[in-house]
């Protein structure tokens, strides 16, 4: 029986020749990850049981991009408590201001994950690296806390569901819509505890920063990780950022699905999840007349240059509409310096968008852009669920960056051409 | 270990930011955590939980963030455990790290009202309905992870792991 290149990756770090779905094994760690929200309770962990050293000063990753700059006293305190830990540990990948970004676009750029990989990090978006054919996925603090010290998990080897991303994409259609209607298709827990395979020709000719946007999601439908199998396109992005050798799998040709989904993409338009899941998917055309009090451009999900480009191409000679506010984070340094080198900024200040240093801040209601009773965003980040962005009877839409773009010039909720 | 208590009851896809959310996880206090648990599924649920109170959710209770503050804060609010359809992954590990008692059980979540006191055997998963006397069987944990929990949750392992390899 052939096996999907999860189940490749997954035996190869346990020192097996083969797995199959439900059997629990211990896998070698390629990286492991944290950030300030998730590090301190880990840290906390690994001092209380009294472990001298991490694993790998190099392996283990530590990124400040939730709080920081530190937007409280609290929050500062937390970011000491990582601060220090890695000092005391001389951890090489410590990502501090000035040099942090949002770890999921970070990693990827820095090359400090590749195809073949096993990764696991306290944050749940860590199924990003699926797109570059890793095996990644998030888990708590205290699993990240053992993994610090042993540069091991165990993990119970998921079932897979293969998706086939079939045609060519229409314009206007992004890998975010992408996700965005197969989270609609299949639910919030279409994919639990399983791993999400994508293939076809669609995703072929999608590129990496449109790729991470849906293995992004995966956890969006409850899965365990999403995975796309390395191309011409991953070796092209991985090669010359790789820190370490990588490994390219993918699936054989017998392998074993527990689901096989097929979807012609050539169907779709853009999609917008509606408040407050990201299963509760419409097709923009259908979103009928939703006014906007807020726009968020940026995050782990649409914070890439790619997604910078498609909004600055929507904002060109255009103007914010009055009664909304719109924000862009860009994911790291390198791409807010590539916006100000290929003239992106310029088109957002003229605009009339503030534009912000790379964080998590608003994604998860922490700062920088916390909505009020009653007020609505729409923001190309990964959830709306109750309270996400701010106050408990607040809303928020997700959608794709030309979609946010377009409805921030329009104040309400519209497709890309209705501003063209 | 048994428990024995009266029920909140909670609907389906109860997330970690209903459970514990983003603007109070500028601390790793349990008992801050506490004062906020639940609070934007319910606000009043951080005034009135008791100590061995038991939650009982529909499908996919502590879905979305990896955030291990969500077990702790329920724990620290002195919920006993937890019945549910279906947990959310990354939820159900942190769950069995942290020592917060989960069980699966769609039936019972089916067979317990609000306000019902229930009580629970975690050892053979026996869930009983005192107030209308009807009786459920959770599923049972996976044997790896009954021998983690046997052992004193993950970090002992850990432990133990690091002083053989010594």
């Amino acid at each position: 029986m052939g096996m999907t290149i999860t189940e490749k990756i997954l035996a190869a770090h346990a020192g097996k020749a083969t797995v199959e779905p439900g059997e629990l094994i211990h896998a070698q760690l390629d990286a492991v990850l944290a950030n300030d929200v998730t590090a301190p309770v880990s840290i906390k962990e690994f001092e209380a049981h009294n472990i001298e050293k991490v694993f790998d000063k190099e392996r283990v990753i530590f990124v400040q991009d939730h709080f920081v700059p530190a937007k409280d006293i609290k929050s500062a305190e937390q970011a000491k408590i990582m601060r220090d830990f890695a000092r005391k540990h001389e951890l090489l990948n410590h990502f501090d201001v000035g040099e942090m970004g949002i770890e999921h676009c970070l990693l990827p750029e820095k090359g400090l994950v590749g195809p073949g990989d096993v990764v696991i990090g306290a944050d749940s978006h860590t199924c990003t690296y699926g797109a570059l054919g890793a095996f990644a996925t998030g888990v708590g603090s205290t699993d990240l806390a053992a993994g610090m010290a042993l540069g091991e998990a165990w993990f119970k080897v998921p079932e897979t569901i293969k998706f086939d991303y079939d045609g060519v994409l229409p314009e206007d259609v992004t890998g975010k819509d992408l996700i965005l209607h197969t989270i609609g298709d299949i639910g919030v827990d279409g994919a639990l505890y399983q791993s999400m395979e994508l293939t076809g020709t669609a995703i072929e000719n999608l590129s990496m920063d449109g790729r991470m946007t849906m293995t992004n999601m995966a956890i969006e439908a409850g899965a365990k990780n999403g995975i796309i199998a390395p191309d011409k396109t991953t070796l092209a992005y991985i090669e010359d950022r790789a820190v370490r050798p990588f490994k390219v799998y993918a699936s054989d040709n017998d392998a074993k699905y527990v689901r096989e989904i097929k979807y012609d993409v050539e169907k779709l338009e853009p999609v917008v999840a509606f408040p407050h899941l990201p299963e509760n998917t419409k097709p923009v055309s259908e979103a009928g007349h939703v006014e906007i009090d807020q726009v968020v451009i940026g995050s782990c999900t649409n914070g890439r240059i790619e997604d910078l480009r498609l909004a600055a191409k929507i904002f060109q000679g255009k103007k914010v509409h009055k009664n909304v506010r719109c924000i862009i984070f860009p994911g790291t340094q390198a791409i807010y310096k590539q916006a100000i080198k290929e003239g992106l900024m310029e088109i957002f200040i003229d605009a009339g968008v503030a534009v912000s240093t790379p964080t998590c801040g608003p994604c998860l209601g922490g700062h920088m852009g916390i909505l009020a009773k009653g007020e609505r965003a729409l923001a190309t980040t990964n959830r709306n669920f109750v309270g996400r962005m701010g106050h408990p009877e607040s809303e928020v839409y997700l959608c794709g960056c030309n979609v946010a773009a377009a409805s921030a010039i329009a104040g309400r909720i519209v497709h890309p051409r209705e501003v063209e | 270990m048994k428990f024995n208590g009266p029920v909140w009851k909670f609907g389906k896809d109860i997330d970690t930011d209903a459970i514990i959310p983003a603007r109070y996880l500028n601390t790793t206090s349990p008992e801050e955590l506490a004062k906020h648990c639940m609070e934007d599924a319910d606000p009043t649920f951080p005034q009135k939980v008791k100590a061995g109170d038991i939650i009982v959710a529909d499908k996919n209770f502590g879905c979305g963030s990896s955030r291990e503050h969500a077990p702790i804060c329920i724990k620290a609010a002195g919920v006993s455990c937890v019945i549910a359809k279906s947990f959310a992954r990354i939820f159900f590990r942190n769950s069995i790290n942290i020592g917060l008692p989960i069980f699966e059980c769609p039936e019972a979540v089916d067979g317990i009202s609000e306000g019902d006191v229930v009580s629970v055997n975690a050892a053979d998963g026996t869930i009983v309905n005192e107030t209308t006397g009807a009786t459920f069987k959770a599923k049972a944990l996976p044997a790896s992870m009954q021998e983690l929990i046997a052992v004193g949750g993950l970090m002992k392992y850990v432990q133990a792991k690091l002083a053989a390899k010594a």
